[in-house]
Parts: C-alpha cells; sequence; structure tokens
C-alpha cells in the first residue's frame, strides 16, 4: 500500500484499512432522518393550509413540530450525510484509517444521533431556546460540543497521518465546515442555566446584539453547515462518478479561500430594516453581493467535471442527482445575494419567498447531493456490484424534481403577492389588504407547496426501498436506463 | 509519491500530477468571466460602502458620501403620507362622527380608512365585515345592538370599550343565577325565554318561566325581554345569540353567566381613527 495504489488491491483489503462500519452507520441514519424530516415537513406544510391538523394539543401544534422538521434536516438528514461522506472521503483521500480508533468513531454515531433524540424530544415537549436552527437548551448543546470536538479530532488526526503529500480539496472544505461549525455553536449558545437541574437557560446576549449573533450563526450554519460541507461532498462523489478530473484546481483555492472569509460576514442581512445599525446592514449586504462569484465557483467546478462526459448524464440518474444538485446550489446562490440587496429585501423580507429560496438549496442542492452521495456509497460500502434498480433511482430523481419546481414556484409566487399586497396602499393613502386578508391569498399555494413536499417524500421513499434491496444484495431485472438510445449514438 | 504532470485528452488541459483515490485535478485557468464578474462585485461593494454607512470605529461609523439615514428617510416617508392625508384629517379631527357621515368628501375618507383600521384591529373578534363569531363576538352588520346603534353610542363602545379597566367603559354584569334560582326555576325561565323566539310545547313551565322572569330579569332585559341598551342587556326575543340559542345555552347563560370583554381602543388608536371606525360600524347595516 505504500506505492501508489491499484483500485482493485485496494478494494480488496479496504475493509482492514478503513473504517467502513461507521460510514454504514451514519449512512443508514441519514435514510431515517431523511425520511423522518421530510414527513415533518409534509405534515407541517399541511397544518399551514389546513389549520385544523395542530390537532389542539401543544405537542402537535405548529410552532413545536416546526423545529422539528427543520433540526431534522438540517442536523438529521444533512448532518448524518456529511458525517458519512466526510468519514468516506477522508479515509480514502488520505489513505489513512480514522484516528482515534473504532471506538471514537462509534462514540461520534452514537453520541451525535443522541444529541438529535434528545434536541426533538425537547422540541415536542417545549424545551426551547428559541433560536433559529439552535433550539436545543444548553444541556443538548454541551453534549454536542463534545461530540463536535471528537468529530474535529478524528478528522483533523485523520489527516495529519495521512500517506497523500497533499491535502485534497473535499477535506479542505469538511475542515473549514467542522471547524466554524463548532465557533458558531459554541459562540451562539452561551448562556446561563437556570439551574444545573433545570433546562432553561438564558442568553448571554441581549437585544440588537443578540439578534446579530444569532444570525451570524444562522447564516453560517447555511454558510458552512449546508454549503462548504455538501461542497466537500460534491468535491469528491462527482469527479469519482463521473470519472473524470476536477475542472480546475486553480479555481478550487480560489473560490475556497473568497468563499470562506466572505461568508462569515453577510449575516447581517438577515437584519435588513430593523434596529440593527445601518453600516451593519451595509456590510452585510455588500459581503453577500460579493459571494456570488465565490458560490459560482463550486458550481463551476462541479458542474465543468463533467466535460467531456456529459453523455453519462443520459445513462446514470446518479450522476443526473449529482450535477442537477451544483445547478440548484447555482441557482440559490444566486437568489441569494439578490435577495439580500436592500430594496429587494423590503419587498422579499417575511414573505414565502425567503422559505422558496431556502428550499432550492435545501431540497435542490443538499438533499439531491446527498442522494448522489447516498447512491454512490451504498454499493460500495455493501460490497454489491450494482444498485438493485438504476430505474427506481430515475423515478426518484423526477418525482423529487418535480416536487422541488412545485415548491419553490408556489413560494415565488406566494412571496411576492404577499410582500406586494402588504405594501399596498389605496388613492387615499390607506393599507389596501389587511394582514388576515394576505394569509387568505395565500392559501392555494399552500396547498401546492405541501403537494410538492408529498411528491418529494415519495421520491425519497422510493429511493430507501431501493437502499435496502440494494444492501439485502438484490439486483432487479432491468433494461439499462436509455440504454437504446445511449448505443444507438456515440459519446460526444 | 507525486506522480507525474499529464495532458487530458478529452480537454487538452494539463493535470497538477496529484492523485487522491483515483480523483485528479486539471489546471484549468480561471474562467476570465468568472474573475471579471468577481471583481465587479467587489467594486460595485466598494462604492457602494463609500455612498452609504459602512465601516466602523470606536467611536462611531463613516456615513457615506450620501449622508443617508434609515431612520431619517422613514421619518420623512411618514411624513410625506400625514401631509397628503392631512386635509381629510384636520377635518375630522374637528368634527363629530355625524358631521363626517353627513359631509359626502369626509365619508368617503372615514368609510376607507376605518375599513383599513376595522380590517387589522377588529375583524379578528368581529369578523370581516363585521359578521360576528360564535363564542361571545356580536354582529356589527344587522340592527341588533347591546350598546345601542346611534353613531354617538358606538363611537362611545368603540372609544372605551366593554368591561375593562377605562373609567368610561361600559360596565354590566349579570348575576349568576344559579346562586339565586334552584334548578327547576332555571329550567323554567330558560323555557320562557326559548319560548320568545321558538315552539315550545311544555306551556305549564313557560308561564312558570314567565312569572320567574317577571321577578328577576325584568329590571334589565324589559318586560318585553326586549333588552336596555343602557345597561347592555341583550334583546332576548330577537333569535339572536351571544353565546348560542339552544335550551342548554340559554340554561348556562342563566345559572353562570359569560361576559366578554373588549378593549378601550382610545388607549390603542388615534381619536381620528376611532371616529372613522364608528362612521364605518354604523355605516354596517344598524345604524340607527
Amino acid at each position: 500500500m505504500a506505492q501508489s495504489a491499484v483500485a482493485s488491491a485496494e478494494r480488496v483489503t479496504a475493509r482492514e484499512t478503513y473504517n467502513e462500519d461507521v460510514v454504514r452507520l451514519f449512512v443508514l441514519a441519514t435514510m431515517f432522518w431523511g425520511v423522518a424530516a421530510f414527513t415533518v415537513g409534509v405534515f407541517i406544510a399541511l397544518q399551514l393550509a389546513y389549520p385544523e391538523l395542530n390537532l389542539g394539543f401543544a405537542e402537535t401544534t405548529f410552532g413545536r413540530l416546526r423545529p422539528l422538521h427543520t433540526s431534522g434536516a438540517i442536523f438529521g438528514f444533512g448532518g448524518n450525510a456529511l458525517f458519512a461522506t466526510s468519514l468516506h472521503v477522508v479515509q480514502r483521500t488520505c489513505r489513512a484509517r480514522l484516528f482515534g480508533g473504532d471506538e471514537t468513531a462509534l462514540f461520534l454515531f452514537l453520541g451525535y444521533q443522541a444529541f438529535l433524540v434528545m434536541a426533538g424530544l425537547g422540541y415536542v415537549f417545549g424545551i426551547t431556546q428559541s433560536r433559529e436552527y439552535a433550539e436545543p437548551e444548553w444541556y443538548v448543546d454541551l453534549w454536542l460540543a463534545i461530540v463536535w470536538v471528537a468529530y474535529l479530532v478524528v478528522y483533523v488526526g485523520t489527516i495529519m497521518k495521512r500517506r497523500e503529500p497533499h491535502i485534497y480539496v473535499a477535506n479542505w472544505f469538511f475542515l473549514a465546515f467542522i471547524v466554524t461549525i463548532a465557533m458558531l455553536h459554541i459562540v451562539n449558545n452561551l448562556a446561563v442555566p437556570v439551574s444545573i437541574f433545570g433546562t432553561k437557560s438564558y442568553s448571554l446576549f441581549s437585544g440588537v446584539q443578540d439578534a446579530i449573533t444569532q444570525w451570524w450563526y444562522g447564516h453560517n450554519a447555511v454558510g458552512f453547515f449546508l454549503t462548504a460541507g455538501f461542497l466537500g461532498m460534491m468535491y469528491y462523489y462527482i469527479p469519482k462518478r463521473a470519472e473524470r478530473p476536477v475542472y480546475s484546481y486553480r479555481l478550487s483555492i480560489i473560490h475556497f479561500w473568497a468563499l470562506i472569509f466572505l461568508y462569515i460576514w453577510a449575516g447581517p442581512h438577515h437584519l435588513h430594516y430593523t434596529s440593527l445599525p445601518d453600516w451593519t446592514q451595509t456590510l452585510g449586504m455588500v459581503f453577500s453581493v460579493m459571494l456570488w462569484m465565490p458560490s459560482w465557483g463550486g458550481m463551476i467546478n462541479g458542474i465543468m467535471t463533467l466535460s467531456g462526459a456529459w453523455d453519462k448524464l443520459r445513462t446514470d440518474p446518479v450522476l443526473r442527482f449529482l450535477v442537477v444538485s451544483v445547478a440548484f446550489y447555482g441557482m440559490s446562490t444566486f437568489e441569494g445575494p439578490v435577495m439580500s440587496i436592500k430594496p429587494v429585501n423590503a419587498l422579499s423580507h417575511y414573505t414565502d419567498w425567503t422559505i422558496g429560496h431556502v428550499h432550492s438549496g435545501a431540497l435542490g442542492w443538499v438533499a439531491f447531493v446527498s442522494f448522489g452521495a447516498v447512491y454512490f456509497l451504498v454499493p460500495h460500502l455493501w460490497k454489491r456490484e450494482r444498485l438493485y434498480s438504476l430505474k427506481l433511482v430515475s423515478y426518484h430523481f423526477w418525482i423529487a424534481t418535480v416536487g422541488i419546481v412545485l415548491y419553490i414556484t408556489s413560494m415565488w409566487i406566494s412571496g411576492i403577492m404577499q410582500g406586494l399586497m402588504w405594501r399596498s396602499y389605496d388613492r387615499l393613502g390607506f393599507l389596501q389588504y389587511s394582514f388576515v386578508e394576505t394569509v387568505e391569498a395565500m392559501h392555494p399555494f399552500y396547498v401546492i407547496r405541501a403537494l410538492g413536499g408529498i411528491f418529494f417524500l415519495t421520491g425519497a421513499l422510493i429511493m430507501v426501498y431501493n437502499l435496502v434491496r440494494t444492501m439485502r444484495g438484490e439486483v432487479r431485472e432491468e433494461t439499462p436506463v436509455l440504454a437504446g438510445r445511449a448505443a444507438a449514438r456515440p459519446a460526444e | 509519491m507525486p506522480t507525474k504532470v499529464e495532458k487530458d485528452s478529452l480537454t487538452g488541459q494539463e493535470t497538477t500530477g496529484h492523485e487522491w483515490d483515483g480523483i485528479k485535478e486539471l489546471n484549468t485557468p480561471l474562467p476570465k468571466w468568472w474573475l471579471y464578474v468577481f471583481y465587479a462585485s467587489i467594486i460595485f461593494s466598494v462604492i457602494y460602502m463609500v455612498l452609504y454607512p459602512a465601516i466602523p470605529s470606536l467611536s462611531g461609523y463613516t456615513e457615506g458620501l450620501l449622508g443617508w439615514d434609515r431612520r431619517a428617510e422613514l421619518r420623512e416617508e411618514i411624513q410625506e403620507a400625514n401631509a397628503a392625508q392631512a386635509q381629510f384629517v384636520d377635518r375630522i379631527k374637528a368634527s363629530e362622527p355625524r358631521q363626517i357621515a353627513e359631509d359626502n368628501e369626509l365619508l368617503n375618507f372615514a368609510m376607507a380608512g376605518g375599513q383599513a383600521a376595522f380590517a387589522d384591529n377588529c375583524a379578528p373578534c368581529h369578523g370581516q365585515g363585521g359578521a360576528g363569531r360564535p363564542g361571545g363576538y356580536p354582529t356589527l352588520a344587522d340592527d341588533a345592538w347591546i350598546w345601542g346603534g346611534t353613531m354617538e353610542a358606538v363611537h362611545h363602545t368603540i372609544a372605551y370599550g366593554v368591561r375593562n379597566e377605562h373609567e368610561q367603559s361600559r360596565q354590566s354584569m349579570m348575576p349568576a343565577f344559579g346562586n339565586i334560582l334552584d334548578r327547576q326555576q332555571v329550567e323554567q325561565v330558560a323555557t320562557y325565554v326559548y319560548s320568545l323566539s321558538n315552539d315550545v310545547t311544555d306551556q305549564a313551565a313557560v308561564q312558570a318561566g314567565q312569572e320567574i322572569f317577571q321577578q328577576n330579569c325584568v329590571a334589565c332585559h324589559g318586560a318585553n325581554a326586549q333588552g336596555n341598551n343602557q345597561l347592555g342587556a341583550p334583546n332576548l326575543s330577537d333569535a339572536i345569540w351571544l353565546y348560542g340559542g339552544e335550551k342548554a345555552d340559554i340554561v348556562a347563560q342563566i345559572a353562570k353567566p359569560k361576559h366578554g370583554n373588549m378593549p378601550a381602543w382610545s388607549t390603542r388608536l388615534d381619536p381620528e381613527t376611532v371616529k372613522m371606525l364608528a362612521v364605518y360600524v354604523h355605516s354596517l347595516g344598524g345604524g340607527q
């Protein structure tokens, strides 16, 4: 193994060399939390359209289930996908087994699932800090801090003992994600518990300082958890699946550092036209505008890695998931800077447009790249020749894509309509619409959004079915996707 | 173990010579358009930061060449909006609600303002258009009034509310007759009240109930149960009910009455808006 590795030889010894047990566990957790989070998402979308579904219990109201959905999607589904892929990629690209031994790796898995369960139970029973994407109370935060530091140690340790001269770009992004999330998590959650035996705590910050701390955290949860981490995923699984070299090494360096430097300042754009000082709002806006190209650097590197292999998109729905995820990433990282411009934000802020924007990123980018990675990983980790069915992957792709389109277009229309109704005056200078009239106008779009969610959930259930059959070593008898046409045409 | 630089046959680009788990990297230069748009976004940002408040220091921040200030801008916008309405608002200030309703121009303005204020402040309880809601939120679009349907009475009710802490608030409190009458008597008087707007076969109970009503209820609700606006005692004979018109609802309301509250809107809205609300509510259908 000391010499440049021959792929087949490595495959044989992979079990001894790499800790793939923990990756398998995280893949299973990704599937579980994905379906759970999407299901809760569909339910709360229906609650918004049909409020009777709050069911009259405190535990089942929208206010308690919504954080269950957001945390389930971000930390349950996204977090487990990041653990799975980062621990897989770091071993492969460093040619080193995880630092800290198998026990530490198992601790990461169990510790992280314990965090998720404690957080979720807390929400349902009304234990919350009410901080966006950081709702868990102090005792859960402390536990996550321990797990996260262990994650950092395992990750850095593995990189330190690598048997490659250079650190692969995916690992830069994963490392930036782990380090920055540690910092964000600890600072945002600085709080004083009321009692050592109680669940309640009070934040160290108050007023507008508290608001900016929360959105410094909140926006960088997007920037480092949902972007940097998933870019790390993209940088391994796209070239791997396309069997093509990464498009541009130089672009990866420049857009990495630009992204890391610029993202951390962009949080104030969540607080335009609030009591946050004007100068802070300006900084939040201009740093968001400057982020546009660094974000697109990742998109270019992802999509252009396919140059010379575009024909594979016709035959490989897994690669299609990966590439379309990058296209959605490009779309939402253009939309984001546009929405951060103050006059645009004056219309979009507090409306459903924001929800649509978040979901074009969450469903289109984060979930699609994770689906692609998981479809790649399962046959590989369970030592199967191929997936149970590529046709089912293709169905999943189209059903989920229709779901996303329904979701984001309905929220665009609803959000812009809502913003325009709020600011509309009659000729005598009185508000044209009351708040409740704007809510009534949104109803049909809430129904369409819920429908989009049902499509997306259906796709995920097809994926779980396909993956379980794959794990059991079954192979579906089917003609390859578009076999006829692909054979008829030469690759370009 | 650096591998050597190769040329990629499909794109003609050279690789960097690194390889990880089979992944290589091309050394493609930065796309020119990408670089220029990135520069342009930086130049835009620098110019924006020169023009607008941007860089903090220990004692303040750079205010920007435009001298723009969000709070000042908001103040200006509010002043402009107020100035545009001033010709009407000043006249409303000087008029009684009934005078507003008699002046077509003012009525037009007050109806628009009243409708906007109603939709945001009153509709949550009284429903859009004053349709009312079950459970103690009276309909405002009919001619049944608890506290009077004249312009002055409606204005007073809106301005000072019902059963709140304001000293001019409407006050009334029906006693809990469950503590005064026995079970059978409550049942009988409820049957009587029910019979005023429904067909009842048990005439004996109606008779007995009417007697009890004469002794206990007429002081407020009047001899024919027509109600009394001065005391906020509702008409009991018009088949319009605050808390439900079934026999059981009436029994409950006699034995242990529910009493609704309404805020004193003069403590939340300006006097002109309260006047416009009175004009609007008065116009909904039952103004006297």
